[in-house]
């Protein structure tokens, strides 16, 4: 099963709750069935929404007839393309010229661009019956040729997707950092790589995404119980288009079933369900069906590395290196082109590089729009700067432990500032490495492989080492649309004091299954020297509750640095609220000689002296008189954690774009069945370091959580499409996700390099880099060394692909190298 | 053919988690949407609807089964049980509890499908070796946690 190793003996017993496993808050709810998911949510009254999704990838509307089905007589009413384009505005573009003209509604307006683009929407009694209504609506197509591969998207005689951006070209860009040219003339040997694919797949969180939307008439506004996980962005695009403020938009949610990133665009849909509530006057709920999530939710970025040159000394000394990188962004820009910019927080990955260019281009094609998903942009990124250090070590004989040795990024050089002007804050890579290698006992490997030989089999051994960098600057948004006003980042928390002494803390985060509860009530209880059994964490989201900011929710690797800051900042206020509080009562006695102890506040000392919490609690909200007038003391704290950014230089290109680094290190030990190309994980190690952790098990939950999801995706999942754009893989038949018979042994251990720049030397770590990703295709590579020498040239590898390899070398990857 | 002539109502009754319910139910109504949409018993989820997920699973009259793959009026007299029935008051029973101890879950939506897998397979086999859980459990998804927290906790309650 799984075997964790600590790397150090813990020094002393624990005194504080911060970096003890916890149990979670969140589980008694959950492990009884009273967790309450949107799609729980009811309404009187409430009709169910079903979409008219498009047959076709690319297509004119000629027609659309809903008599029919607004006759039926469960039907409440239907919505369509022309109502919408009626009633809002187009969605805000990230982009700049081309991508900014691109129109994007809650509905398909005049033409379709993908398979299951919602066309017309449909409000029933129930389920049911708005489905059988939806097949009662008629519309009429004229197909046109579709675009589904990004490399001919700008060929000559290729239909425009977006006729308004005058072609399928959403967003280009140059980065350039360094001095390439004198890298080049100073390497020993140049490699080149024709052609490397990171391929399109997703987190498919089990749950689908939904809402129950209520409007009030009498106000105004909509409440929209959601799972969206960023509604500090759903309200931004969602607001301008509706011409309505965004105090009008009340997100509400509880418990989410996993997001990934993958629930962060789900604004169409949700202004298609807050048009209906008020058409129709009555409460509308919209849940998924999984064919509908896989047809038309949150792809992550698929992307070629084209025309690659490396410059690298003889002894595997890596100088730099360009590309062409060609993102398919599918057939709206939901979150892109930020995806454009955001693989630049790991531009050099974890090496030492100095010269670096990437010309980066975004094209539309006729898939499912794509938006983030776990390691988003640096995932795609990271896998590249994975596969060159692989690739050369191949071709120039290399081990690759020395050749990432060589060229890691050193403990001794951090804080280390990367050539576009990111900042590794911390970080061990050259001892994680040691310690994976420890784990599937390296030393042992060529004797393993001499044992697979003798059963018939090819061992591959093979690492993934990435980053995952949390705790956005938005002033990245600026590299890609110079005139966008975002920068910096923020998250909220609020600490009361409530009448009888009770803890009771708000965030604004959207977690969905990160144990935001339990970990936000330890630096809680640590500050407040009582219990965390004492501190109450609300459950959910509701941005009526004054815990809201524009940026949050909780995407993007930061809860454990900005919502931990917001809770710490907002709990230190309470403290010394209660300190001022306290010495008045005590009769004017100083902060310095307070202290916090078993639930309240006493003298140093004098600890007879004690003031509970609750009878702090009862004097200012219910007996107050007589205080003095001066005291400021309310209780009721709000703190706003701000991380320390500055605007990135945009001619330059160049800026610290996130706070935080947290790395992996991963080491998978393959066996591959040359007559069939199937191959097991025959033995694997995870070694994390995400600086001071909060609550271990659950650290070590994500890192494990993060390498399933990134095994599936090396192995099996992928949204492939046909050449008509048809997705073929729509459901969870054809779409494998791993299950309990897939999953190899695991061996975890971790590092801790605290951050010198968060709140409490915590890093985001969710996202976990996708390492396993990078380990997998390294394995097989290793292994097909002795059978061909085939170099792996796509993330995904299922059996077939490996097959193939073995079969026919040069299905790998073309690679030259001068001299 | 109207939309809604495929369907006929009829009266089924079932006893879940030892209360019996008394509903007119569409034929094609599945037994998932009956217990969630119909019973409110939202404890029970959905994640894929063709059988693969296993959010939904419950067990009718003694047998672990997908509930999205069942018809509600197939349970016409039925015994169900689901996640909402398996702690004793306030009390969490073993599976939860080693569940939480070994952080099994982290969005808890596979949870109460995976706790009735898990129940079925303790039942019939009350000290399943490792391959046997890893197989018991084959049938549900979970996206979170890569499944080696939930072998540890089903271990676990087993002991």
């Amino acid at each position: 099963m799984s075997t964790t190793i600590a790397p150090e003996k813990v020094e002393q017993a624990q005194e504080t709750w911060s970096g003890q496993n916890v149990p979670r808050k969140e589980d008694r709810r959950l492990v009884q069935g009273q967790g309450v998911f949107v799609d729980d949510v009811k309404r009187h009254g409430m009709g169910y929404l079903h979409f008219v999704r498009s047959p076709y990838a690319h297509a004119h509307i000629t027609s659309i007839d809903v008599s029919q089905a607004e006759a039926h007589p469960s039907v409440y009413g239907t919505l369509t393309g022309e109502e919408v384009a009626a009633l809002t505005d187009p969605f805000f573009q990230i982009a700049s010229v081309p991508g900014a003209n691109v129109k994007d509604y809650a509905l398909a307006v005049g033409k379709v661009r993908y398979v299951g683009e919602p066309v017309v929407a449909v409000v029933a009694e129930t389920r049911e019956a708005a489905r059988d209504a939806s097949e009662l609506v008629e519309v009429e197509y004229e197909p046109l040729d579709a675009v589904t591969d990004a490399r001919g998207a700008q060929d000559e005689g290729v239909p425009a997707i977006h006729e308004e951006a005058g072609g399928n070209l959403m967003w280009h860009g140059v980065y350039e950092w360094g001095d390439l040219d004198s890298a080049f003339s100073e390497a020993d040997r140049i490699v080149r790589i024709d052609e490397l694919h990171f391929h399109r797949f997703n987190s498919t969180p089990l749950e689908c995404d939904g809402a129950l939307v209520e409007y009030n008439r009498g106000t105004g506004q909509w409440t929209i119980h959601t799972n969206n996980q960023f509604p500090g962005f759903a309200i931004i695009m969602m607001g301008p288009a509706m011409r309505c403020g965004l105090d009008k938009l009340r997100f509400v949610s509880q418990d989410i079933g996993g997001g990934f990133g993958n629930k962060i665009t789900s604004h169409p849909q949700l202004v298609a369900c807050c048009l209906l509530a008020r058409k129709l006057n009555r409460p509308i709920q919209w849940t998924e069906w999984r064919t509908d999530f896989h047809l038309s939710m949150s792809h992550g970025n698929e992307r070629w590395f084209l025309d690659t040159e490396v410059a690298v000394k003889s002894d595997g000394t890596l100088l730099g290196f360009r590309t062409r990188a060609l993102d398919d962004a599918g057939a709206y820009l939901r979150y892109e082109p930020l995806g454009g910019v955001i693989w630049a927080q790991v531009t050099p990955g974890m090496y030492k590089w100095r010269h670096i260019r990437v010309d980066f281009t975004q094209v539309a094609t006729n898939k499912a729009p794509v938006s983030p998903n776990r390691g988003y942009s640096r995932m795609q990124h990271l896998w590249f700067t994975e596969r060159l250090i692989d690739i050369v070590a191949h071709e120039l004989d290399l081990d690759p432990v020395e050749v990432r040795k060589r060229n890691y990024v050193r403990a001794e050089d951090m804080p280390y500032t990367t050539p576009n002007g990111c900042v590794y804050d911390s970080g061990d890579y050259a001892k994680m490495l040691d310690l994976a290698l420890e784990l599937v006992d390296y030393p042992s490997i060529e004797r393993r492989r001499t044992d697979a030989r003798a059963r018939g089999k090819l061992l591959g051994v093979g690492i993934g080492s990435t980053l995952d960098s949390g705790t956005n600057n938005f002033g990245q948004s600026r590299l890609i649309n110079p005139e966008l006003q975002f920068s910096g980042n923020n998250e909220v928390a609020t600490v009361k004091l409530d009448i009888f002494g009770e803890i009771v803390v708000t965030l604004g985060t959207t977690p969905q299954g990160q144990g935001h509860e339990t970990t936000a009530a330890q630096v809680v209880a640590d500050i407040l020297k009582c219990s965390v059994d004492d501190v109450h964490v609300r459950a959910g989201h509701d941005s009526y509750w004054n815990s809201h900011a524009g940026f949050s929710g909780t995407y993007a690797s930061q809860f454990a640095v900005t919502g931990l800051g917001a809770v710490k900042g907002a709990t230190e206020m309470l403290r010394d609220e209660i300190f001022k509080l306290a010495g008045a009562i005590f009769g004017g006695v100083p902060q310095e000689a307070l202290e916090l102890a078993d639930g309240g506040v006493r003298i140093k000392d004098n600890p007879e002296a004690f003031l509970p919490f609750m009878a702090c609690g009862a004097i200012i909200n219910a007996n107050n008189a007589g205080l003095p007038e001066d005291l400021g003391v309310t209780l009721n704290c709000r703190y706003v954690y701000r991380p320390p950014f500055e605007v990135p230089d945009v001619e330059r290109k160049y800026g610290n774009l996130t706070l935080t680094y947290a790395s992996q290190v991963h080491v998978a030990v393959i066996e591959i069945d040359p007559e069939t190309g199937y191959y097991d994980i025959v033995d694997y190690a995870a070694v994390d370091d995400c600086g001071k952790r909060i609550n271990p098990q659950i650290v070590e939950g994500q890192v494990m959580g993060a390498t399933a999801q990134a095994l599936g995706a090396a192995v099996h999942e992928q949204y492939a499409y046909d050449e008509d754009g048809n997705l073929l893989t729509p459901n969870f038949y054809d779409y494998h996700v791993p299950h309990a018979l897939d999953m190899p042994p695991l061996k975890t251990s971790y590092v801790e390099s605290a951050s010198p720049f968060t709140p409490l030397g915590t890093k985001g770590m969710g996202e976990g880099g996708g390492a396993g990703i990078h380990a997998v295709c390294a394995a097989v590579q290793d292994a097909l060394r002795v059978h061909g020498g085939a170099i792996v040239y796509d993330s995904c590898n299922p059996y077939h692909r490996v097959w193939e390899m073995l079969n026919d070398p040069s299905k790998g990857a073309r690679v030259q190298v001068t001299p | 053919m109207t939309a809604s002539a495929a369907t006929t109502e009829r009266r089924i009754s079932v006893t879940i988690n030892g209360t019996t319910y008394e509903r007119e139910v569409e034929a094609r109504k599945l037994l998932i949407h009956f217990v969630r949409d119909d019973l409110d018993l939202t404890g029970s989820h959905i994640g894929c609807d063709t059988g693969n997920c296993g959010a939904c699973s419950m067990i009718v009259d003694g047998t672990l089964v997908k509930s999205c793959m069942m018809l509600a009026v197939q349970a016409d007299g039925a015994t169900i049980e689901t996640v909402e029935g398996l702690a004793d008051g306030e009390e969490l029973n073993a599976l939860q509890q080693a569940f939480s101890a070994h952080h099994a879950l982290q969005c808890g939506y596979c949870t109460p499908g995976m706790l009735m897998s898990a129940t079925a397979l303790l039942r019939a086999n009350p000290n399943p070796s490792d391959d046997e859980i890893r197989k018991a459990l084959q049938g549900n998804i979970c996206r979170c946690t890569g499944y080696w927290n939930i072998f540890e906790a089903v271990k676990a309650a087993a002991e």
